[in-house]
C-alpha cells in the first residue's frame, strides 16, 4: 500500500460519549426524548376519542389495555413526560426571551424543573391511584 | 455587530433555513397555548383513567370539554409535528428520506387530528 492510500487516523471531534454527563446536557436530551414520546402519546390520545365514538365494544377493548398493569405504566410514563416537557418548555421560553443564560441560573432553573416535574408526577400518581 | 447578509437576503428575511421565522414562531406559539391545556388535560386524564364508556362519553361530549379537547389535540399534534420535523432534520441526512419523513409525519398528524375532531363532534352532537 502506498503512503497516499494508507488510511489516515485523524482525530475526530469529541462526541457525547466522551463527556461526563452534566445536568444541562441530560435535561436537554430528556426534553427531546419526552417530546418524541409525547408526540406518540398525542396519537394515542386521538385514538382514545376515536374508539369512544366508535362503539362500546371498541372502547372496552381500548380501556382493557389502559387499566392493565402495562397500561398504568404507559399512563404514569405519559404523565411524567408531560410534566417534564411542560416545565422544561417554560424554561426554554424564558431563554427565548433572553433570560437565565448565566451558568448558575441555567443550573438553578434545571434543578427547579427536576423538582417540580417529579413532585407533579408523584402527586398525579398518588391522586390518580386513590381516585381509580 | 455588523450584518453580513446581502441587501437582498436582508429584504427577504428568510435566513439559511429559507423559511424565515415561521417554524420557530409556530413552535413557540403552540407551546404557550399548550401550557394551560396540558395542565387541564393531565388532571382530567388522572381523574378519568378508569372511566367506563358512558362516563368517558359524557365527559368528552360536554360543551366546554369538547372545545378544550379539540384545542388540546389539534395544537398538541401541531406542536408535536413541528418538533419531530426538527428531529428528522437533525438526524436524517439524505434529502429524499428527509423530505419523505417530514411529509409523512405531517400527514399522520393531520389525519389523526381530523379523525379525533370528527369523533369528538360525533360524541357531543350525536349521530
Amino acid at each position: 500500500m502506498s503512503v497516499a492510500n494508507r488510511p489516515v487516523h485523524r482525530p475526530l471531534s469529541p462526541h457525547l460519549q466522551v463527556y461526563r454527563p452534566q445536568l444541562t446536557s441530560v435535561l436537554s436530551i430528556l426534553h427531546r426524548a419526552t417530546g418524541i414520546a409525547l408526540s406518540v402519546g398525542a396519537l394515542y390520545l386521538a385514538t382514545w376519542v376515536i374508539y369512544a365514538a366508535a362503539s362500546p365494544k371498541a372502547y372496552a377493548l381500548f380501556q382493557g389495555f389502559n387499566t392493565s398493569i402495562a397500561g398504568r405504566i404507559v399512563l404514569g410514563g405519559w404523565l411524567f413526560c408531560a410534566f417534564y416537557h411542560l416545565c422544561n418548555g417554560i424554561r426554554h421560553l424564558f431563554w427565548d426571551a433572553g433570560y437565565g443564560f448565566e451558568l448558575k441560573d441555567a443550573y438553578r432553573s434545571g434543578w427547579i424543573v427536576v423538582a417540580v416535574s417529579l413532585i407533579a408526577t408523584a402527586v398525579s400518581w398518588i391522586v390518580g391511584l386513590r381516585l381509580v | 455587530m455588523s450584518d453580513l447578509r446581502t441587501p437582498l437576503a436582508r429584504a427577504r428575511g428568510l435566513g439559511s433555513a429559507r423559511d424565515g421565522l415561521h417554524h420557530w414562531w409556530a413552535q413557540r406559539l403552540t407551546a404557550i397555548a399548550l401550557i394551560p391545556l396540558v395542565v387541564w388535560f393531565a388532571i382530567s386524564l388522572v381523574m378519568l383513567s378508569g372511566a367506563d364508556y358512558d362516563i368517558a362519553r359524557a365527559w368528552i361530549g360536554s360543551p366546554l370539554v369538547m372545545v378544550l379537547l379539540i384545542l388540546t389535540i389539534s395544537i398538541g399534534l401541531h406542536h408535536g409535528q413541528l418538533g419531530i420535523q426538527v428531529v428528522i432534520e437533525d438526524y436524517v441526512h439524505g434529502d429524499g428520506w428527509k423530505l419523505a419523513l417530514i411529509v409523512a409525519v405531517r400527514f399522520i398528524a393531520v389525519i389523526f387530528g381530523l379523525a379525533a375532531i370528527v369523533a369528538i363532534l360525533r360524541i357531543g352532537l350525536g349521530g
